[in-house]
């Protein structure tokens, strides 16, 4: 989240799509219903009416899988009607950036396009520069090559009517919709997303919240209180984990895993750290080579020195060109390149998409270690349905996790709140807390690799220390995550002690002087102490909503991030009632005299860009501070997959052309080869377009709540839910049993027939559309007969992310 | 002073915690069911559950609702199945918090009546003839605790407290939700202790939402079943 869970109250129009917030983050709800108490609008945007939609004032259905071409509708509406905010769109974006002539788009290909590879070369998604170096610019936003003019045209093509053919959904609510949101664009009005895998589970995922962030930029709605974009995390510490690098492509506070072609930290470094000619661009990434080198001091400690590159050698880097997600990690198994696999906290069995290759994948492995608070599907693979255990030699090691509040640590939540908590009851049993299995684990590894072995030294040579009386310590692991001044360091005539917890990162230092584990928590565990253990109630000068000292945010207890943009150029809330931050400088003659920031932690503490008299400053930063250029991307040519969001039809989608273009689904996106990867569309077999979705009443994969008889008590059973329609046409009755089917698996479920879902009219065509949940499978309930969902879904996903696209694909419902 | 619940089933978003927090509270096993093709689950009221969230999908004025309703006792203020029992050793009211409270001496009583007697179709059997219902959480109220329904609740949907301010908050909450639907309305709130908010016709949301007239001419004969009721009973709470 860009902002917070309490921060929604603030919002004036509430858009809830690719979400389903009051099923599945209730809690949200308190806020959202206060919001809408106070008169705010929500708007639902969902293939299916769902208990969000039931409290929404604005229920519009959409076919899944068609998001952009929705909200590219609402970026032509609020261009045609002039309804973004002119100041903040010429100031804070980059609308009015030239782009270079070579840039094209054509009939759904932007210029550079590989066929062979499906790859874009990205050579021509740049801007025009100045003899400086300096990106050239019209705020007037009337040259014809700016961002803002190029946006006009991409979307010329999104018009409400044909948007309606592809999405389904009624032109009339279309309008309502993109009116009712659009009128945030107002100055002092704010309009807030929520989204979650809705979003992102698709083939063109990253663009579908690309899409939302144009809207939020071109209205003026990001930095303010209750805007944003707001990413609903499903789980707990999903936030934190991300933040701290569960994914293979990051490294801890988001720094690049290194390629194989970085052969040094210098060239490691230079590759990563962007270089702005613009004085006015704060380009905080210029920081970069001082996080690496704090990370590497984290990592090796005293091992790590100057004349080895801190032990960057010691670092795995990652093949150029290819990549290591889940979906490619299995397709890998699936293939017999490895042999052994840790599922620590996961339940691949039932969560990853085609769970059909995924358990056949797992039989290539030599050994499994699941650990977990429960045995699950992915532990027992071997005699789940249809396997054959006298065939399958996988050696499965069970390690029992105790349960969350069976330790102490941090967890940090969608709004990126750092929160300490305590144990409760000790862990039952011999079942451990992940911090415990993890350092005998390195103990032991580091003694095996002491009587040799190929490359010991990144082994070695890691710094280990965490336990205190033979305890795992979530406090040293939290202070090794802040970090530590290494040696004595003097900085603006004040000394740091050797040993001291670094005060912020702005502290951090590139020469091996300190070390942090991860420099977006630099700050969050200090000498002051555990910042995330705080309790305070109070509210901040502006009673938003902040609460700054209740737990700790990142970055630097910042709760609404790039809030500089949330003022005018002379530093005034566009918002006077509920406004985040405000310049409380003195001014003298007319000019700014003082710098002071009143309200939440400014996203740098610069003076505004313009004095009082409406002078500009030279010692001013833009507002997002994080780009190099210091301006919000509404081109954004960093992604696989375009620098504008186009809609493209998913893997397999009902059908033959895509309305837009004749490219019919992303020209990037992965396509897997096993036999284990059929995939079809427009194929008679499989007419109807299914999505999945989780319920209330269960947890993820399940795993934590299908052994929990009372909420099995409320949701007993996977269902396929389907419009009263299509159950006539099947001659389906309600709750009976019914096979679904895809061109990869078949699942039983109970039918739901619901007047919640409704056939499409795509083209002119009726389509249909089921949903199914997915926190089922067979190890609970003791039936075994309510299996995954993901039984169905494909392997293919997102371009940049790789996440897969569960959401919308093709089946077939039958009477059993 | 008596207290009250307040559920504005307008803001109910049906996560169901309440159902669940029910069970926990109480500790009741929970049962075994089956999809039926609904959402709605279990199918109604037992002797092991005292609280069921009624989930129904409603076209009214061409537009579709799913209207959520929490369904409960309503601790009438003048309970008929109190009334009809006659014998407080069986059936109660606290009279703090007006809570209508159901003992194991039920087992006792004509189980057939009591159940026949209340207007909202609450109180459900055991094997043994035992009757149970929900209890207003009365060990926590004592404590100082709201209901474990009202304590969970994420949107607010249900308050608690002394009755007369339950009342004006439902009374200024029914202005607020009117403007928007001029058909809202507060169940019975003169006779229950259990104020629902509604936003369309209360039948929409179930069958037992209102009082039925049925139940009134019942309650009027067990008036007079207490007019002619044993003295023995009003000290047997005591034993």
């Amino acid at each position: 989240m860009t902002n917070h869970w309490i921060d929604i109250k603030n919002s004036d129009c509430i858009l809830i799509m690719g979400s389903n917030a009051a099923e599945n983050h209730p809690i949200s709800f308190k806020y959202v219903t206060e919001a809408q108490r106070n008169g705010a609008k929500v708007i639902s945007v969902d293939p299916r009416f769902t208990r969000t939609s039931s409290k929404a004032d604005i229920y519009v259905p959409m076919r899944s899988g068609t998001d952009i071409a929705f909200l590219g509708g609402m970026i032509k509406y609020i261009l045609d009607n002039k309804l973004y905010n002119k100041e903040y769109v010429a100031n804070y974006t980059n609308a009015p950036f030239i782009v270079g002539k070579e840039f094209k788009f054509s009939d759904g290909l932007f210029s550079g396009y590989e066929a062979k590879n499906r790859k874009y070369d990205k050579g021509t998604w740049t801007f025009d520069m100045d003899a400086n170096g300096v990106p050239k610019l019209d705020r007037s936003l009337k040259d014809s090559r700016c961002v803002l003019n190029l946006l006009k045209q991409h979307y010329s093509r999104y018009n409400t009517k044909l948007v309606s053919k592809i999405t389904g959904s009624p032109e009339a609510g279309l309008t309502e919709v993109y009116k009712t949101y659009a009128a945030t664009g107002a100055t002092g009005k704010a309009g807030t997303s929520m989204y979650a895998m809705g979003w992102t589970q698709h083939t063109v995922g990253v663009q579908n919240i690309r899409t939302m962030a144009i809207i939020q930029l071109l209205l003026g709605n990001m930095g303010v209180a209750g805007g944003g974009i707001n990413a609903l995390r499903g789980e707990s510490n999903v936030q934190g984990s991300t933040d701290q690098c569960l994914l293979w492509h990051i490294w801890p506070g988001y720094l690049k895993t290194p390629r194989a072609s970085n052969t040094s930290l210098a060239e490691y470094n230079k590759k990563w750290t962007p270089i702005s000619k613009d004085p006015l661009s704060a380009n905080w990434w210029q920081n970069y080579p001082k996080y690496s080198v704090s990370l590497l001091k984290s990592y090796f400690g005293e091992n790590a020195t100057k004349a080895n590159d801190f032990g960057y050698d010691w670092m795995p880097k990652v093949d150029d060109g290819t990549d290591y997600s889940w979906l490619t990690l299995f397709d890998e198994m699936y293939k017999g390149n490895f042999k052994g696999f840790f599922a620590w906290g996961m339940n691949p069995a039932c969560s990853g998409a085609n769970s059909n290759k995924t358990r056949k994948a797992m039989e290539n492995l030599e050994w499994m270690v699941n650990v977990n608070l429960f045995d699950n599907e992915t532990g027992s693979f071997w005699k789940g349905p249809g396997k054959n255990p006298s065939t399958i030699k996988t050696e499965v090691f069970m390690l029992p996790a105790c349960v969350s509040v069976e330790k102490e640590g941090s967890i940090t939540n969608s709004g990126r709140w750092m929160q300490w908590r305590y144990m409760g009851p000790k862990p039952l049993g011999n079942s451990l807390s992940d911090g415990d299995i993890i350092m005998e684990l390195g103990y032991k590894i580091k003694e095996v690799y002491k009587e040799g072995g190929a490359f010991p030294e990144p082994i070695l040579n890691l710094k280990w220390d965490y336990m205190t009386d033979g305890l795992y310590d979530p406090h040293k692991v939290a202070k090794e995550i802040n970090g530590y001044f290494q040696e004595d360091v003097t900085i603006k005539d004040k000394l740091y002690k050797k040993g001291t917890l670094v005060p912020s990162f702005a502290f951090l230092q590139a020469d091996g002087s300190t070390s942090s584990a991860n420099w977006l928590y630099c700050n969050s565990y200090t000498e002051k102490g555990n910042m995330s253990a705080r309790r305070s109630k109070v509210d901040a000068a502006n009673n938003i909503g902040l609460y700054p000292e209740f737990a700790w945010c990142w970055p630097v207890n910042r709760r609404i991030i790039y809030n500089r943009a949330s003022v005018d150029l002379k530093g005034e809330p566009w918002d006077k009632k509920d406004w985040v931050i405000r310049f409380a400088g003195e001014a003298k003659d007319g000019k700014y005299v003082s710098s002071k920031w009143i309200g939440d932690v400014p996203d740098g503490g610069w003076y505004p860009l313009e004095n009082p008299d409406g002078t500009k400053r030279t010692d001013s930063k833009h507002p997002f501070i994080m780009r190099k250029h210091g301006h919000a991307q509404i081109f954004g040519p960093g992604l696989a997959d375009g620098p504008f969001p186009e809609h493209y039809e998913p893997l397999e989608c009902p059908i033959e052309k895509n309305l837009m273009s004749k490219q019919r689904m992303s020209p990037v996106a992965p396509v897997y080869g096993t036999d284990a990867d059929a995939h079809m569309t427009c194929d008679p077999r499989f007419p109807i377009v299914c999505t999945t979705y989780r319920v209330s009443e269960h947890w993820q994969s399940g795993l934590m709540t299908r052994p929990q008889p009372w909420l099995l008590e409320l949701q007993p059973q996977v269902f396929v839910e389907m419009s009263e329609e299509l159950a006539k046409l099947k001659g389906i009755n309600n709750g009976e049993r019914v096979d679904v089917s895809s061109a990869r698996g078949a699942l039983e479920c109970t039918a739901i027939v619901t007047k919640r879902f409704k056939p499409f009219n795509i083209a002119g065509k009726t389509i249909h559309q089921v949903g199914v949940p997915w926190n089922f499978g067979w190890r609970w309930p003791e039936s075994g007969t309510e299996e995954s969902v993901n039984l169905l879904t494909p392997s293919t996903g997102d371009p940049n992310t790789r996440i897969p696209e569960s959401k919308a694909f093709m089946v077939n419902v039958t009477k059993k | 002073m008596s207290k009250s619940f307040f559920v504005d089933t307008t803001i109910c978003t049906a996560c169901r915690g309440c159902q669940v927090a029910c069970k926990q509270w109480h500790d009741l096993p929970a049962e075994e069911t089956k999809n039926r093709g609904t959402y709605e689950n279990p199918a109604d009221l037992s002797f092991i559950t005292y609280k069921v969230v009624r989930m129904r999908e409603q076209v009214i004025d061409g537009k579709l609702n799913w209207l959520f309703f929490p369904e409960q006792c309503r601790h009438c203020i003048e309970a008929p199945c109190l009334e009809t029992a006659g014998d407080p050793g069986a059936i109660f009211r606290d009279d703090k918090t007006g809570a209508i409270i159901f003992t194991a001496n039920t087992k006792r009583l004509n189980t057939a009546a009591i159940i026949e007697a209340c207007p909202y179709n609450v109180p459900r059997k055991a094997a043994d003839g035992t009757l149970a219902k929900c209890d207003m959480c009365l060990d926590r109220v004592e404590n100082g605790l709201l209901p474990a329904c009202v304590q969970t609740c994420p949107t607010g949907a249900m308050t608690f407290g002394d009755r007369d301010e339950i009342l004006a908050l439902a009374k200024k909450r029914l202005g607020e939700v009117k403007k928007k639907n001029p058909k809202a309305m507060l169940i019975d709130e003169d006779t229950v202790s259990v104020i629902y908010l509604v936003a369309y016709e209360p039948k929409l949301y179930c069958k037992n939402a209102m009082a039925s007239n049925a139940v009134f001419d019942i309650t009027r004969q067990m008036a007079l079943k207490r007019m002619i009721r044993p003295l023995t009973n009003i000290t047997s709470r005591l034993l």
